[in-house]
């Protein structure tokens, strides 16, 4: 059976979808993202996998909307010329008779899966006992597949580096984004004062309590960058220049720490990554705890771009 | 219909969608938009695969679930370098478009390039 709020977010969701594709103005498309991401992360929880409606909400919603409404509303000067470009009506035909074809296909092979459904479910609660942590999630992430995450911060990293060197040589080592001009009774203002407070405990608490329940580093990072990033927004701390060595250091610290532990599982159990017995809870917090701030400045960079005003006096 | 194929069936709607918009929409910011919805459809049809995967007093299978939560964060960092590449051309040559150069306006993106 089937209840009438899966198929409300269903057709919303497509709904927001299509407007995202048709409608004529990019700043309206992207607008259109955000409750679509929020949607998501519904429809996440239908379908039980409630770490990644935390995860949706945070990044997939929060963050990559934030990210494309700001790069949207900067691009909005090239708007004019580019609706211009708009394809005829033979190229959207085809366009939309191959992405037609794409979806049925996929929509097939997705109601002709096997059955029994192949799952690692039982695998993981035979062995999560060893990890010594209660969330399934968390358990796969830092240790049954615990490369995987570690690839990740790696190439979370290789994203700083990337958005880095897009910066004009005159303004390497200078500060990312562009100066904020917002006045001292602004609500903005008001709000970076009151929530950062609060949000750094939710954040810390998201991530401690991800050890056995929904939640994790990912989600708990995300809510402390976004303060961060409320703070630079209302103007009462600018963003850090990016020659800063305190800066580097936390960048590089999670993927590092998880690296060295690794190493370190390499000499005293026998694999790269594995965990001596009995260690693999405090090898988990560790990483994760090491994980966390790298994660955030990550994130925090990643969003405000590359550095784009030559730092003063130095 | 089930839970599963209702969202299977819109998780390959939502591929539909982003290939459609990755074609038709001329803007750049507007291809990573769709990108992004072609991901959102792989990752709907990844939490399809996990939920029928319930097993062991389990509400899906964990691994795809884990697999998700790092395709999420790392399609926000391709976004994130994407938007970059974007924001920076556009700072250097005033034009954001993906037609060839003798299409849109030469002289524009000429003047542009001399005046840094």
């Amino acid at each position: 059976m089937i209840s009438a709020i899966s198929v409300g977010i269903g057709i919303l969701l497509l709904a927001l979808a299509l407007w995202t594709v048709v409608v004529r103005d990019t700043f309206a498309a992207v607008a259109g993202f955000i409750p679509y991401g929020l949607l998501l992360t519904l429809a996440w929880l239908v379908l039980r996998a409630v770490d990644v409606a935390l995860t949706e909400a945070a990044i997939g919603a929060g963050l990559t909307g934030a990210l494309l409404i700001r790069a949207a509303s900067r691009l909005h000067p090239t708007e004019a010329a580019a609706q211009a470009e708009t394809p005829g009506l033979g190229t959207r035909v085809v366009a939309g008779v191959a992405a037609a074809a794409v979806a049925v296909v996929i929509a097939v092979c997705l109601l002709r899966l096997p059955d029994p459904a192949p799952t690692l479910a039982p695998e993981v609660a035979r062995h999560i006992e060893a990890t010594g942590v209660g969330n399934p999630i968390t358990a796969v992430l830092l240790s049954f597949r615990a490369i995987d995450t570690l690839l990740e911060a790696i190439v979370l990293l290789f994203g700083v580096v990337g958005v880095w060197s897009l910066a004009p040589d005159r303004c390497w080592g200078g500060r990312p984004g562009l100066a904020q001009a917002v006045g001292p009774n602004d609500i903005l203002v008001y709000l970076a004062r009151v929530l950062p407070p609060i949000g750094v405990v939710i954040g810390i608490y998201i991530f401690w309590a991800g050890a056995d329940h929904p939640g994790g580093k990912f989600q708990g990072a995300t809510v402390i960058a976004a303060m961060w990033l409320l703070v630079m927004m209302s103007g009462l701390r600018d963003a850090p220049p990016v020659n800063r060595r305190w800066l580097r250091v936390v960048l590089v610290l999670g993927p590092a720490v998880f690296i060295a532990l690794g190493l370190l599982g390499a000499v005293m159990a026998g694999a790269f990554l594995a965990y001596p017995d009995g260690w693999a809870k405090l090898w988990i917090i560790v990483i994760e705890a090491a994980l966390l701030p790298s994660l955030a400045v990550t994130l925090v960079l990643l969003m405000v771009g590359p550095p784009q005003r030559p730092e003063v006096s130095p | 219909m089930n839970v599963t194929q209702l969202f299977g069936i819109t998780a390959a709607a939502l591929v539909g969608l982003g290939v459609y918009g990755l074609i038709v929409n001329p803007q750049p910011l507007r291809k990573v938009l769709a990108f992004n919805l072609i991901g959102n459809g792989v990752f709907l049809a990844c939490a399809v695969i996990a939920h029928r995967g319930a097993a062991a007093g389990m509400s899906g299978d964990p691994v795809p679930q884990a697999l998700l939560i790092t395709a999420i964060v790392v399609s926000f960092a391709a976004s994130a370098l994407a938007v970059g590449l974007m924001l920076r051309r556009f700072a250097q040559t005033g034009t954001n478009s993906l037609a060839a150069p003798d299409e849109a306006a030469p002289g524009e993106a000429r003047t542009h390039a001399e005046a840094r």
